[in-house]
């Protein structure tokens, strides 16, 4: 991009050995970085050089780079994801940022996503969450009927995408004073709520999946809203006013 | 090495449901005396594992990523595939096997492909029942859009985010059988290696990631679905953890690799920004419904446009060269994807590139025309007969807007440039590989037990490979291919019990993944593993790129020899074992990018044709497209390991026999 320079900056980023240390800030200089560069490959900038000096490098999670697969985290300057809104980090430039800046790096901060390693947590509650109930029991035989059989009204199939356009990173959760994970149960719930082909176990499906989350250790949520702002898809808070629905529907019956 | 393809007898549009009658099954009380193992959880893998565990096998599931749901599946973006004529269009399962044959360049297997088109339709209604979202009409019927290379509105979607929503569905599936038991899943755990006992796949040696151990998992089958090896060129559109490394182990232990030369270049990238680029993204191709490629006409335009003196919606209609509408007026902008690639280098290559770096590599992917077309038509729908061309232009960004939206978002972040306003710019980069483990009609390769699925294995796609078909390969594999035919395996595998990991084989394959980890964490070198990955990358896109030479390929085997060496001798990997060290897990991938590397440039030597993701130079005619040479060259290069040193390889062939169809230059002019 013809509008690209070259900035310098300080990072604070923690690190942590693994699990059962003690973890701290470390101070970094790196200069050179390009604001056409994504915040991740100034990281990957940052490792070649701590390489090269043959120290340890930084370990952070990320995968696709594209925004989409949710493996990528980080609390940027205390927000999730960074200081951009519909971001994920993967997808945040350096152009954000200016010369000079000093940028903190922290892991998502949540009891249920026990760091691993620097920069790194562990979401496999999200898995087991879903496991617990965030499918539709049809056997995987292709003796289905067909696919049109059971008309969907548009606006039912569209809100039902956004609520299975959540990526499943956790942004939510870091960003919740509570640590809840409402917002991802929520749009999981809601995705199959909304749809013909989800409501035979919409009862048992809920009941499971608010089941599971509570015993993963997440919070409960006081509709603060943090999750909705911090989220990169704009996952909405509607979702979790349709799971509070489904759930109270479903403890009555 | 004996390549036995095992196509059934029979009439073409019979053979899948003629074979799957005579294939032996496995009575339900007998599948828990059976453990089976998968490799990699994105559409191939999930679906399989899925189906597998439900069926009511043991089956043990891994992925690399923090969880299965972060399969680089997820990032498709356009579409799905389906002959379910529900436009009325004149689709059927006998078009879709021909475009997909025809989109191959005759490089694929009719019978393969014709099972693909044919279980396309239960692969869409498999996953609505899933509750996966797709696009919906009004009236609550199923949405199609087209895509490159056909005429028929077959693509099934959800808005930009097919592949995400396939494989969350495929995941749910997945999810499930774990919750049930009856899968185990292993995150964060990479396969190091293949254990074969008395010649068949019985097992593997896994790394966990977190701890570092080294695992001994046994099976009495194991199923590769790990993915391509488009990292070999550094930068890709690929996730940055997608290798080759499984695939690449179980051809070293005996398995063909096939065709590793076919590389598919998509048309619709984000041009490179700069050194510190670490991967590509891609622009889905359904764009290319709606937008209009082009490059100025005048060389001095597109030197204005590059210094920045120039902006391109100042070029005058008549001064930009719809280049894709001007050669190829039948298809015009929905041209294959290597068609539509190639022609862009052309233009870049002449000197007319647009993108201000220093390759200039770039071209113009318009919406404008589409604004201005849809915006009247919006303003008609809505009774406005007369509207102001502000109203159009309104109107018709909403439009777009509602379309692409997501997709438009994706683009101004990266490049800091409005879509809407200005046109998009986009070339061509390294997107998926058409090669992979060879295997018969069954999907096993040609070690016994060792079954390989998805873009991991070779089968379907030729030499090219259509629009929106990858997702329809990996859940057709895994759905509905490898519950058959890997139960017909395991019939005969009832009476074996389970299979012990003290056995030596597994102590042996276990200490030799050791040895190399150590012997990287003791070397005594200066670079990083990325620096040696840049350099190959470098020498791949150069000269096993989107167009090769003889000299070049020669050149590139000499030189990757060289960064081979240097590797081993000068790479730095920092850390120690029995912890997360992603430095280590990348020089395990790299060593295998370093062999393959090699052998996809020996592949491109030896085919003297170009056809698909493959363009040699010296075959081309006068108006530069590709000549094909179906006489000599209509057949599966299959490769057999004989060493790290890859110019040892010894190649097979597995000729095609087109039976069904008769071979046709591909013209889409």
């Amino acid at each position: 991009m013809s509008s690209a320079k070259n900035i310098n900056i300080t990072l604070k980023i923690w690190r942590q050995k693994n699990a059962n240390a003690k973890g701290g800030i470390e101070t970094y200089k790196l200069d050179n970085v390009s604001t056409a560069s994504s915040f991740l490959e100034m990281l990957d900038q940052l490792n070649e050089q701590l390489v090269n000096e043959r120290k340890e490098p930084v370990a952070f999670d990320h995968d696709c780079r594209e925004g989409i697969c949710g493996m990528c985290s980080l609390y940027i300057n205390g927000r999730s994801h960074g200081p951009e809104t519909g971001t994920t980090t993967c997808q945040l430039h350096m152009r954000k940022f200016k010369d000079g800046d000093t940028i903190y790096i922290e892991p998502w901060r949540s009891k249920a996503f026990p760091v691993i390693k620097d920069l790194v947590v562990d979401r496999t509650s999200f898995d087991r969450i879903q496991q617990a109930g965030g499918f539709v029991s049809v056997n995987t035989s292709g003796n289905t009927i067909d696919a049109n059989s059971i008309p969907v009204p548009k606006d039912d199939a569209d809100k039902a995408f956004m609520a299975a356009a959540c990526i499943g990173c956790g942004a939510c959760v870091a960003s919740c004073k509570n640590g809840s994970a409402m917002l991802f149960v929520g749009a999981k719930v809601s995705q199959y709520a909304l749809l013909p082909q989800g409501k035979v176990e919409a009862t048992q499906r809920v009941l499971n999946m608010v089941r599971q989350m509570d015993e993963e250790g997440f919070g409960n949520c006081t509709n603060t809203g943090a999750c909705e702002i911090e989220c990169p898809k704009g996952i909405s808070l509607e979702n979790i006013a349709r799971m509070n629905r489904e759930y109270l529907k479903a403890s009555i019956i | 090495m004996k390549l036995d393809s095992k196509i059934p007898e029979g009439p073409l549009a019979k053979k899948w449901t003629d074979y799957k009658d005579h294939l032996k099954l496995v009575a339900p009380n007998n599948r828990p005396k059976i453990d089976i193992i998968v490799v990699g959880t994105g559409l191939a893998g999930a679906s399989a594992a899925a189906s597998l565990g439900e069926m009511g096998y043991n089956v043990k599931a891994f992925c690399f990523q923090d969880s299965p749901r972060r399969a680089h599946s997820i990032a498709a973006q356009g579409g799905i595939n389906a002959a379910k004529n529900y436009q009325n269009d004149g689709d059927s399962i006998y078009r879709l096997f021909y475009d997909t044959i025809k989109g191959g360049d005759y490089r694929a297997r009719e019978a393969n492909v014709h099972r693909l088109a044919e279980v396309s339709g239960n692969i869409i209604d498999q996953c609505v029942a899933q509750g996966v979202p797709f696009a919906r009409e009004y009236g609550g019927m199923l949405d199609n859009r087209s895509f490159g290379g056909v005429q028929v509105q077959r693509t099934f979607y959800a808005a930009g985010q097919t592949g995400q929503q396939l494989l969350l569905g495929a995941y749910s599936s997945l999810s499930r059988q774990i919750g049930l038991g009856r899968v185990k899943m292993y995150n964060r755990h990479e396969m190091l290696d293949l254990v074969k006992v008395d010649g068949k796949a019985r097992g593997i040696i896994a790394r966990n990631l977190i701890t570092g151990e080294l695992e001994r998992h046994s099976a009495h089958a194991v199923v590769i679905a790990s993915g391509g090896y488009g990292n070999v060129y550094f930068l890709s559109t690929n996730a940055m953890g997608s290798n080759v490394t499984a695939s690449w182990k179980v051809h070293k232990q005996g398995a063909a690799f096939a065709n590793p030369c076919y590389v598919q270049i998509h048309p619709t990238c984000i041009p490179v920004h700069g050194t510190n680029q670490s991967k590509l993204t891609l622009m889905s191709e359904s764009l290319r419904n709606s937008g209009r490629i082009w490059v100025p006409k005048k060389k001095e335009d597109a030197e204005a446009i590059r210094a920045g003196k120039l902006k391109p919606t100042q070029i005058a209609e008549e001064d930009r060269d719809y280049y894709l509408e001007r050669r190829y007026p039948a298809f015009g902008n929905l041209v294959p994807r290597d068609v539509a690639s190639r022609a862009a280098k052309e233009r870049c290559d002449d000197g007319y590139g647009v993108e201000a770096n220093d390759t200039n590599e770039g071209v113009y992917l318009d919406f404008s025309s589409e604004i201005k077309s849809k915006g009247k038509e919006v303003a008609y729908a809505q009774g406005n007969h007369d509207p102001s061309d502000e109203e159009i232009i309104k109107l018709g960004k909403q439009w777009i807007e509602e379309k692409y939206g997501n997709l438009f978002e994706m683009y101004e972040k990266i490049t800091d440039e409005n879509p809407y306003e200005t046109p998009m710019k986009i070339y061509p980069a390294v997107h998926y590989t058409m090669g992979g483990v060879w295997v018969d009609y069954n999907l096993q390769s040609s070690i016994p037990g060792c079954f390989v699925a998805g873009e991991a294995n070779f089968s379907d796609h030729g030499a090219n490979r259509l629009g929106a078909s990858a997702l329809m390969q990996g859940l057709a594999d895994g759905y509905f291919v490898l519950p058959y035919t890997v139960s017909n395996y395991l019939a005969d595998e009832i009476r074996t019990g389970k299979i012990s990991t003290d056995a030596t084989e597994f102590a042996e394959a276990e200490k030799n993944v050791k040895d190399s980890i150590d012997k990287f964490l003791n070397n005594d070198g200066t670079k990083s593993v990325d620096y040696f990955h840049k350099k190959l990358g470098l020498v791949m896109w150069n000269k096993v790129g989107m167009a090769r030479n003889e000299k070049g390929l020669k050149e590139a085997i000499e030189e990757i020899g060289q960064i081979r060496e240097d590797f081993y001798r000068d790479v730095y990997v920092p850390g120690s074992s029995d912890e997360l060290n992603p430095e280590l897990e990348k020089a395990l991938r790299v060593a295998d990018f370093l062999e393959l590397g090699q052998l996809m440039a020996m592949d491109a030597l030896q085919r003297n044709e170009s056809c698909g993701g493959h363009f040699r130079d010296e075959y081309q005619d006068a108006e530069g497209e590709t000549l094909r040479d179906d006489e000599n060259m209509s057949f599966v290069g299959a490769w057999e390991y004989k060493g790290q040193d890859t110019t040892k390889a010894v190649l097979h062939k597995e000729d095609l026999k087109y039976e069904f169809i008769k071979i046709a230059a591909r013209n889409y002019k």
